[in-house]
């Protein structure tokens, strides 16, 4: 499991505009550097960050090899009801980590 | 791309050694006066500032939080964690590292936080040592200096350490390398001026662990001491050795007042 830092309110105004913050750590290997051995080092990247609010994509992006390590990643949603922020981020060699954010949305 | 990237930039950073070098230096080297001793962070760009003073920008706070579980992480063959003896490091690191290097009595020389985290780890414990720059060692450090994000730098007076420090003050002063430059003719005397396309700092040590873009990680002040090192030409002394630890104390000493900002982020 890789460490994440994830910065959202846990309360809004249903209609309000929130900001979702996302880190994760990950070493974005390109596959174009060589390693200490002199040998290329096999690609191993995040391709893929998704956020579903109770089920429905809200927000998803691709990521390429020229992004940095540990990539960090801002969007906004609206509030709509109570539920869950479902962040995945997808990559390389099989890699999925899921976490949840609950939310809580006040008429 | 990033290999090209931090290619080109160490290629221009040494070409740029290389005409600081041959340029006449000031033979007297003077440490910057209190009043106006200033933090890396007030060399950086607008940009890098921000991502340091927001928590949620910070991807050192990815180390810190992984300390934080090692923290209470049981290890080794007595499956004591650390949270076992020091209890809450909210409490009981508050200030310590802002303290380091301090004299160990047993060793008879000084030692750094790391190398407490690693005596630690082995006699009360029971475990093996962390790896220097290791994830795991980088997450404790980070974790402990931390506690003392805020608080201002105040070396161990143990007079002891006094001989050490000195010995560090001169390791400063000293020339080293192909290029033949001490880290005071950086440092001390051209401070604030240009280095390539990046301004140097003071060279206080007020972040470390930092992490730092260019290693896209986080990273020890050894390991800054061993790339400038490197950056010279010089054959960089190994993690722990006594060098870097006297070096260690003559910056902490250096930067007596100034407020500790772990993680630091520099560019």
């Amino acid at each position: 499991m890789a460490r994440t830092l994830i910065n959202a309110p846990t309360t809004a105004k249903r209609g309000e505009v929130i900001e979702i913050r996302a880190t994760i750590a990950h070493p974005m290997e390109t596959g174009f550097r060589p390693g200490e051995d002199g040998k290329v080092l096999a690609r191993n990247i995040i391709r893929r960050f998704s956020c579903h609010y109770n089920g429905e994509l809200v927000f998803s992006a691709e990521l390429f090899a020229a992004v940095a390590a540990n990539p960090y990643l801002a969007f906004h949603t609206v509030a709509t009801e109570s539920g869950t922020l479902a962040l995945t981020w997808e990559g390389d060699n099989g890699f999925s980590q899921t976490e949840n954010h609950t939310l809580v949305v006040t008429p | 791309m990033k290999t090209f990237a931090s290619r080109l930039r160490k290629l221009v950073l040494r070409v740029a050694i290389a005409t600081l070098a041959l340029s006449t230096f000031g033979a007297t080297a003077q440490p910057p006066t209190r009043d106006s001793r200033r933090s890396g962070f007030d060399f950086m760009g607008a940009s890098t500032q921000a991502m340091q003073k927001d928590d949620s920008l910070n991807p050192g706070m990815l180390w810190v939080k992984d300390g934080e579980a090692l923290w209470q992480r049981p290890a080794g063959s007595n499956a004591k964690a650390c949270a076992s003896c020091h209890a809450a490091a909210a409490s009981s690191m508050k200030g310590v590292a802002a303290k380091y290097p301090v004299f160990d009595p047993l060793l008879n020389r000084p030692v750094t936080l790391s190398q407490r985290i690693n005596q630690c780890r082995q006699q009360r414990q029971g475990a093996e040592p962390l790896r220097a720059e290791s994830q795991d060692l980088l997450s404790l450090e980070s974790y402990v200096a931390h506690q003392s994000r805020g608080l201002p730098l105040t070396p161990s007076p143990d007079p002891r350490l006094a001989p050490f420090r000195q010995q560090g003050q001169q390791r400063f002063m000293q020339p080293m390398g192909q290029l033949n430059l001490s880290c005071a003719q950086c440092h001390d005397d051209n401070a604030g001026k240009r280095l390539g396309s990046s301004q140097i700092p003071q060279g206080h040590h007020t972040g470390y662990p930092v992490y730092r873009l260019e290693w896209q990680a986080m990273g020890s002040l050894q390991r800054r001491l061993r790339n400038c090192m490197s950056g010279v030409r010089a054959e960089p002394f190994a993690y722990g050795a006594l060098e870097l630890v006297e070096l260690e104390l003559y910056l902490a000493e250096r930067a007596t007042g100034m407020v500790v900002e772990t993680p630091g982020v520099r560019p």
